[in-house]
């Protein structure tokens, strides 16, 4: 298994059936994730981050939408496995950290109950083992006087701390990828960096791959080892965290970092890209962020642009990727 | 980044004392409530009487007596009078209210069961066997629930048994629409995807997320029609078509005294004031209990 990649996805794309018309929230995005490797998907709401995700889990509600492409785990075909087969792949081998721990726990039962079911349904354990497993998880993601805190419900615990327990049900089964999104952005800043860094230590000792969502430059650049920032449901640039953060080639990238706060930006004014992002029901025919670039050309709003791929790994859809990638 | 920020919170720094569960939050707030609190107790005062009616009843509910025939509240032997056949009015309170209590009961419960099913599965499956289970409830809704007791009940005839039956076709709609409602509500929140993504199967997801997240408010919505039943039964006797003389049951009662009304007007109204003084106080205590069950975090 070794040779296989843990998860390819090859033309993927997502459009769901709105009273407005179809949308489509992933067009054709391409990417892999290698054993231990962190990649952060970035792009602002509604770029297809989170669905991406959610299709990578096969979550996506079946009757309203229309899922091409092929996403591989394993070497197994996700979208052509039976179900029973998938709900044993999810929360084994890929498991999700949500957004809003405080919704993604179920109000009527304590942290450590919702812990042990998840391994209870994975693995055959005894109840007691399973609840010494879950003890072991709050620990190991330090919340404080975890073996009270397992008999908590979801309401008495501060953000942070469910975020952390949220964590720990993710991992309950020590998946091979952790798919995360945007898991600090429903905490307080204070909060944010710590289960960051949390994650990341538990990623090192566990050597699970992740793939987390956020629109925050931060925590791509704290934790990511690779980037892929989304525009529109496309990938528009994709490399390694330190040439996508520091040099940004594609247009949309770099008005993205402009665009955000960071520290000696004091009393000026930030760099706002013009317009809207596009309505995902009437995309334009050709590159879906050409109203809005300031390198526009004629050939972009004829043909989507193609994917143009340096030697370095990066890889850029704009055409005029050659000349960005001198310049 | 300074990481050890994180690592140096002493472990016992957070004092975690064992926490309440929710319901047991939800029993201190109703024991909080004083009006609650209240009707809770005469409601089962009213169902402890009407359980041991035949301990407490000081006479045969059935005995007739023509000579004592509308005796006024205090007489001796007869505290709250008698009526116009001259049976013992509290006897007959007592057993009525067995009666009453039984016909308030007995439909909500059965309509608790079949209307949760019903809207659980329309709620949780969605698509076309929600759009049957609903359209079908809606022709149901097209008649006022008076009506439809009556005429359901004047189908089926007279007697309890069918008057439970009607009683409880009428509260079934309701009760699929408050659970198909919660049911798609709760179906949209995060912890129901949470248990997808960490390998729940739907069995599982009805099971264990969705009945105890639904069963709370159609529970409580269920309790306020305890008091609906009660008077709808009370009518249908009152109509002849629920519960059939000699036995005692409120309505009935309520409905034979009418022509004693100028003569006995106390007694006459004893009956509506019993009907009255339940309904009330099971809609209060249900809305008590909803209001101690709202509050979540």
């Amino acid at each position: 298994m070794a040779d296989t990649p843990l998860l390819s996805v090859s033309g993927l794309s997502v459009a769901f059936d709105t009273p407005r018309g179809t949308a489509k929230a992933v067009n054709g995005i391409d990417f892999g994730l290698d054993r231990g490797e962190i990649l952060c998907l970035l792009g602002e709401s509604g770029s297809g981050k989170s669905v991406t995700l959610r299709a990578l889990m096969r979550l996506l509600p079946e009757r309203r939408s229309k899922i091409g492409g092929r996403v591989t785990i394993e070497g197994e075909d996700l979208y052509a496995l039976p179900e029973r087969r998938v709900e044993d792949l999810r929360g084994k081998t890929v498991s999700m950290v949500f957004q809003d721990p405080m919704l993604a726990f179920d109000p009527v039962y304590t942290i450590g109950r919702q812990i042990a079911e998840t391994i209870l349904r994975h693995e055959a354990v005894s109840r007691a083992e399973a609840d010494r497993r879950a003890l072991e998880l709050l620990e190991k993601v330090q919340i404080p006087s975890a073996r009270r805190r397992l008999d908590a419900y979801p309401h008495e615990m501060s953000g942070g701390m469910r975020q952390r327990a949220m964590i720990a049900l993710a991992l309950a089964c020590n998946p091979s990828i952790l798919l995360a999104d945007e898991p600090t952005t429903a905490l307080d800043a204070t909060v944010q960096m710590q289960v960051l860094l949390l994650l990341r230590r538990l990623q090192a000792e566990t050597g699970m791959a992740v793939i987390m969502v956020t629109h925050d430059i931060g925590v791509a650049a704290e934790t990511a080892d690779r980037v892929a920032v989304m525009y529109a449901g496309r990938i528009v640039e994709q490399g390694t965290a330190a040439q996508v953060l520091k040099t940004p080639r594609h247009p949309y990238s770099v008005g993205l970092f402009a665009s955000t706060v960071h520290a000696g930006l004091k009393h000026q004014r930030l760099d706002a890209i013009p317009g809207a992002p596009p309505d995902l029901t009437a995309l334009p025919a050709g590159c879906a962020f050409a109203p809005r670039c300031p390198r526009r050309e004629a050939a972009c709003e004829v043909a989507p642009p193609p994917v143009t791929a340096t030697a370095d790994g990066r890889s850029v859809v704009c055409v005029s990727a050659a000349a960005l990638a001198r310049s | 980044m300074d990481t050890s920020a994180v690592t140096r919170i002493p472990p016992n720094q957070i004092e975690a004392t064992r926490s309440p569960g929710y319901w047991e939050s939800v029993a201190r707030r109703v024991l909080a409530d004083r009006v609650t609190l209240v009707c809770l107790t005469i409601l089962a005062t009213i169902a402890l009487a009407a359980i041991f009616a035949d301990v407490l009843a000081p006479a045969d509910p059935l005995k007739t007596s023509m000579a004592k025939r509308l005796r006024a509240i205090g007489t001796p032997g007869f505290p709250l009078g008698t009526d116009e056949l001259g049976r013992d009015i509290l006897s007959r309170l007592l057993h009525g209210g067995r009666m009453s209590l039984l016909m308030g009961s007995w439909p909500v419960a059965n309509a608790l069961v079949i209307g949760g099913i019903l809207g659980v599965t329309a709620g949780f499956f969605g698509g076309r066997l929600n759009m049957a289970i609903m359209r079908v409830v809606d022709v149901f809704y097209a008649f006022p629930s008076v009506l439809l007791a009556v005429a359901i009940s004047g189908a089926l005839g007279s007697g309890m048994k069918n008057a439970i039956v009607a009683l409880t076709i009428v509260f079934v709609p309701p009760l699929v629409r408050i659970a198909e409602t919660v049911t798609t509500q709760v179906r949209g929140l995060d912890f129901v995807e949470a248990a997808r993504a960490s390998g729940a199967g739907s069995a599982t997801i009805i099971r264990v997320h969705l009945l105890p997240n639904v069963l709370g408010p159609i529970v409580v919505y269920a309790s306020g029609l305890f008091s609906v039943s009660i008077i709808l039964a009370s009518g249908l006797s009152f109509l002849g078509l629920g519960v059939e003389p000699p036995q005692a049951e409120w309505g009935l009662m309520l409905n034979t005294l009418r022509q004693a009304i100028y003569v006995q007007p106390w007694v006459a109204i004893l009956p509506g004031v019993m009907i009255f003084v339940t309904s009330i106080c099971c809609n209060l205590a249900s809305d008590g209990l909803r209001a101690a069950m709202e509050i979540k975090g």
